[in-house]
């Protein structure tokens, strides 16, 4: 049986990258925005830019909340990319406190200003840096290789078991990677991170 | 290793081609944007930056079909620039696939397009553009229309402006410096990274491998965009970025 991708249209951001990069690698994806659509796929992904609360009015005015959580407690892949990945926890504190999609415990915070030496750094974060692998759950995924990152805020998973991979910006640390169970969590977007990026991608539609 | 710096090819698209001309004086087509994009990507481009000179109104639509054709076959971001000059302009770039916008002269006349456009879409989609004239005494002035036009703006202000309004990065480009191949002004790049917190691009004079090195360096800014250096292959992209790392420079290779 060949699996059927679904990619959610909340009203917020572009999506053509990411059914783009889908189509790239042989497989189709379909653009949903019903409860009734996200009930047919075997994969469904949440991409994102823009703010947290933005996201979860988008999903809560189109009666999506409760169809993402069953299909992620019914074990089925689950990738939430950016702000997507962001959603997947219990709250952000982005424009106020806003409760997210519980999926994986752990809040979304902004990044520090300062860097480990106390020293100013930019926000956002904008541009390539390198991940890395604190346990191997997901082994295919090449490890070493720099993604594509755009974002001010940042994860703050409560079990750091769910954390799979992080990165370095000036001394900060960065949740790049959350898992549990089926449902991972990309704060770097792999549609827009070269062959790296269409690796994990890959991975994702084929599991 | 870890974060990296960026090293951002520029294409000059003229109705859906790329073209190469020195200082817009025999413009020769250099290319399909689809194949001309595939190749940086594959030696290692960072981001690609296009920029529309078309000059005749009508053909201004071709710039869609190009992003789009690019969007489909290139995953690594795109930012589209030249003659944007309303919101609807941004959205429309971006629901073809682009993955930023650069607005400059547009934002000159209208500095609230900036706070309207990243309200809607965010910050991260919008790069505001700026080109400066070296005038006395350590300042520099914005000009618009291509350079044609004075504004008595002062380009360091107009930068912190420009953060604060909501821009998500700033592509500085030297006017004295631009077509010179010699070398970047890193003191207009210094003075505006001190004084802004978002990622600064620098542009205009890369004609030696060290000058990207003194932009990144001296001029303290996170990526650096070139056009001539990578159409003519006087240096590869790869070399480009050994060459940094080599000067301790974190790169993506």
């Amino acid at each position: 049986m060949s699996n059927k991708i679904g990619i959610i249209d909340y009203g917020l951001c572009n999506l053509l990258n990411v059914k783009n990069a889908i189509k790239y690698l042989g497989a189709n994806a379909e653009i949903i925005d019903t409860p009734e659509s996200i009930k047919n796929q075997s994969h469904i992904i949440l991409p994102g830019v823009g703010a947290f609360k933005n996201g979860m009015r988008g999903l809560i005015i189109r009666n999506l909340v409760d169809s993402i959580k069953n299909h992620v407690l019914d074990d089925k892949p689950f990738l939430g990319i950016c702000l997507g990945m962001q959603m997947m926890l219990n709250k952000s504190y982005e424009y106020g406190e806003i409760e997210g999609l519980n999926l994986v415990d752990g809040e979304v915070i902004k990044i520090p200003n300062r860097n480990s030496a106390n020293k100013k750094h930019k926000i956002p974060h904008i541009g390539w840096n390198e991940i890395k692998y604190q346990n191997n759950k997901i082994k295919k995924i090449s490890n070493h290789k720099s993604v594509y990152f755009v974002h001010s805020y940042m994860a703050n998973c409560k079990d750091k078991e769910n954390v799979i991979a992080t990165t370095d910006y000036n001394g900060v640390k960065i949740e790049a990677m959350i898992n549990k169970k089926n449902a991972y969590g990309c704060q770097f977007h792999p549609e827009k991170s070269g062959d790296a990026g269409l690796d994990i991608l890959n991975n994702f539609i084929n599991l | 290793m870890s974060y990296t710096k960026r090293i951002i090819p520029c294409l000059d698209i003229d109705n859906g081609r790329v073209v190469k001309g020195i200082n817009f004086i025999d413009i020769k087509d250099a290319g399909d944007p689809v194949e001309v994009a595939k190749k940086y990507d594959d030696m290692g481009a960072d981001e690609i930056t296009f920029l529309d000179i078309t000059a005749t109104h009508q053909n201004r639509k071709t710039i869609l079909d190009t992003v789009e054709s690019v969007a489909n076959e290139v995953f690594i971001p795109l930012t589209v620039g030249g003659g944007v000059s309303s919101y609807q302009d941004v959205i429309t770039l971006l629901n073809v696939g682009a993955d930023k916008v650069a607005i400059n002269s547009a934002a000159v006349v209208n500095p609230n397009i900036i706070n309207n456009v990243t309200d809607k879409v965010g910050s991260q989609c919008i790069v505001a553009a700026i080109d400066a004239k070296k005038q006395a005494n350590q300042k520099w002035e914005v000009f618009i229309h291509g350079g044609r036009k004075s504004t008595g703006i002062d380009a360091v202000d107009w930068a912190k402006e420009l953060n604060d309004r909501g821009a998500g990065e700033l592509l500085v480009t030297s006017m004295d410096k631009d077509g010179t191949k010699d070398g970047f002004d890193t003191e207009l790049l210094e003075s505006i990274s001190k004084k802004v917190n978002i990622p600064v691009i620098a542009s205009g004079g890369a004609g030696e491998l060290e000058h990207l090195y003194l932009a990144l360096k001296n001029g303290k800014a996170d990526a650096v965009l070139a056009a001539s250096i990578f159409h003519y292959e006087i240096f590869t992209i790869l070399e480009v970025k050994n060459y940094l790392k080599k000067q301790g420079v974190q790169v993506r290779i």
